[in-house]
């Protein structure tokens, strides 16, 4: 077995900045401090300019071809790239971690945009299943509908679907905020654990199930409550923040937010635990 | 994983077959250890089409024993006389490989049950399809592979849905394959993706009914449940509704009858399904570049929700 604890290991681990302490619980937060971010680059991005714009055909290339070349095309500068002839290709755009204005001009299939980091994406058309899966950073707006576990897992970011999407919409999101201008599928919010979603339309079944904590707005009706999901008082500061939100989402500007339902976690399920085991000690 | 596929069209004929064929072998990564198609052809609507096969494709990965080509002969003389004792006549008849064949055959009764037991009662035979105007055409490989070795291409109808299958709880072979017929009701067929976890408790309790199963995969349920539920005066719609309690499991299927196709998802909404829709044509399918292949220009689809369930008139 490799010795971990080796000075060398560690010392190139700590020179590629992956981390200088140990990360347990919301240590990693120093990582996002503001102050650093404007010198944080991950490895092998690329300093672009949003000026210099280019269009890409991806119609006879596969999705590794064209995300390689969105890759090569930042390299070259290009901060602005239009994709043309999506056509429900999956895996399109994924693991882009530069800033980049993206633009779709068609439908993307599974996984497009997965894994992103800073992106401000535009998607002319539908996505399919798992759009957006972990995202960190960015924005990525859809112009119609979208696929099921549509930002699963994401931790920040905006993403914002026009049309209605399916099931299990914010499945285990830990952050960000996803906005759906239509309808949403069962099991929205199923177990998730930071972050909110706003759905102006209606939603199915089991809304919230086994939510961690989070928030769920809802403006239509709820198909039914799931495990532990429970109505919350809208507050005059959460109107406030819908309202700025749905504008710079440019969806529902007019939109009564005053009406919207707001669903948390009741918290009773027996393994939740709001702490890392860092804090728990201390709050001990 | 499995991929399944299928197209309406309202108001019009088209060349189903090469359509389909491009919407499953968009879906190939689904699943090809086989492909099946159940095709609603332009006919006169006089004389049924029988689709049946007398033995197993024993090559391109198959779980089935090999046989000699002499037994299938047997077979397909047994068959001859059943008809021929029944009052069926074959007005045209084609042997497309060694162990598949497609009879056209005048037969005047209604009820199929009597008709269809007889034949499947000798050994090695199945019926794929009886229908006006279904045939249902299944074999190992992908889409591209059974449409050229079936000569699907130029088959022209109304509808059609199809099915690229992974194995995963039966053999490979062409009994396990679907589209699965809706025995024994003429033309009627169903594609599944998913599983059903209640197919044995079903299974025993369509038997003890006298319903028929010809495989152990868990989609054939869903035809012989389906059946049994318009046997009983139900519409096909009531029949797929109560599907969806009646099933237990992850699923999304497709149904087709003569002049209708439906589909049918699950109340988790497990399984995928991307629809389009619009006033002459109705395609959906497991993924998008399905429906792609055949209509590559922008269009909108949308994805069903969670227990919904939708029938088209051709």
């Amino acid at each position: 077995m490799a010795n971990i604890k080796s000075v060398s290991k560690k010392t190139k681990a700590q020179a590629m900045g992956m981390h200088t302490e140990v990360l347990t619980g919301r240590t990693q937060q120093k990582f996002f401090n503001p102050d650093e971010a404007e010198n944080f680059y991950y490895f092998g991005t690329h300093d672009v300019d949003f000026n210099k714009r280019t269009d890409l055909d991806v119609k006879d290339m596969t999705a590794a071809e064209a995300n390689k070349e969105i890759d090569n095309l930042m390299g070259q500068g290009y901060g602005t790239i239009v994709i043309k002839n999506p056509q429900g290709k999956h895996s399109l755009g994924v693991g882009i971690l530069n800033k980049l204005n993206l633009i779709f001009e068609g439908s993307l299939g599974y996984f497009g945009m997965g894994s992103c980091d800073g992106p401000i994406v535009r998607i002319n058309g539908r996505v399919g299943w798992s759009c957006a899966e972990n995202l960190m950073a960015g924005k990525v707006v859809i112009e119609k509908n979208a696929g099921s576990c549509f930002g699963a897992a994401i931790r920040g970011g905006d993403l914002i679907c026009k049309g209605s999407v399916g099931a299990r919409t914010g499945i285990d999101m830990k952050g960000g905020t996803i906005i759906i201008g239509g309808d949403a599928g069962a099991f929205t919010g199923f177990m998730m654990q930071r972050g909110r979603i706003i759905i102006l339309g209606d939603v199915g079944i089991n809304l919230g199930d086994s939510m961690y904590d989070g928030t769920i707005f809802v403006g239509g009706e709820i198909g039914s409550y799931g495990s532990d999901a429970v109505d919350a008082e809208l507050t005059k500061s959460d109107q406030d923040w819908l309202k700025r939100k749905l504008k710079v989402a440019e969806i529902g500007e007019n939109f009564d937010v005053s009406k919207m339902k707001k669903i948390v976690a009741g918290k009773k399920l027996w393994n939740y635990d709001n702490l890392e085991p860092t804090e728990k000690k201390g709050a001990i | 994983m499995c991929g399944i596929a299928g197209l309406i069209h309202r108001g019009k004929s088209s060349k189903v077959g090469h359509e389909l064929q491009g919407m499953l072998q968009a879906l190939k990564h689904r699943g090809e250890d086989s492909t099946g198609y159940a095709l609603y052809g332009d006919t006169d609507g006089k004389n049924f089409i029988m689709r049946f096969k007398v033995g197993e494709n024993v090559g391109e990965g198959s779980t089935s024993v090999a046989e000699d080509v002499s037994v299938y002969d047997e077979r397909k003389k047994i068959v001859d006389s059943y008809l021929n004792e029944m009052g069926a006549k074959i007005i045209k008849e084609e042997r497309i490989l060694p162990y598949s064949l497609r009879y056209e055959i005048e037969y005047n009764k209604k009820d199929l049950l009597e008709f269809s037991q007889k034949i499947e009662s000798i050994p090695g035979v199945e019926i794929l399809s009886m229908g006006k105007s279904l045939e249902v055409i299944k074999d190992l490989g992908n889409a591209k592979m059974v449409c050229d070795r079936y000569n699907l291409d130029k088959l022209v109808g109304t509808h059609a849905i199809g099915h690229a299958r992974m194995a995963t709880e039966s053999g490979v072979d062409i009994k396990s394959a679907h589209p699965f017929w809706g025995y024994p009701f003429s033309d009627v067929s169903v594609v599944h993706n998913g599983q059903l976890t209640n197919y044995w408790n079903n299974r025993r309790a369509l038997e003890n009914k006298g319903m028929r199963f010809m495989s152990e995969c868990d989609s054939e349920l869903i035809a012989v449940y389906l059946a049994e539920k318009m046997r009983d005066g139900a519409s096909l719609e009531e029949g797929m509704k109560e599907s969806l309690t009646g099933l237990d499991g992850v699923f999304t299927y497709f149904v087709a009858t003569k002049d209708s196709l439906g589909m049918a998802k699950d109340t988790m909404a497990a399984k995928p399904l991307v629809l389009y829709e619009s006033d002459d044509l109705v395609a959906m399918g497991s993924e998008e570049i399905a429906i792609r292949s055949i209509l590559p220009q922008e269009i909108d689809t949308y994805d069903p929700f969670d227990g919904e369930v939708k029938v088209w008139q051709i």
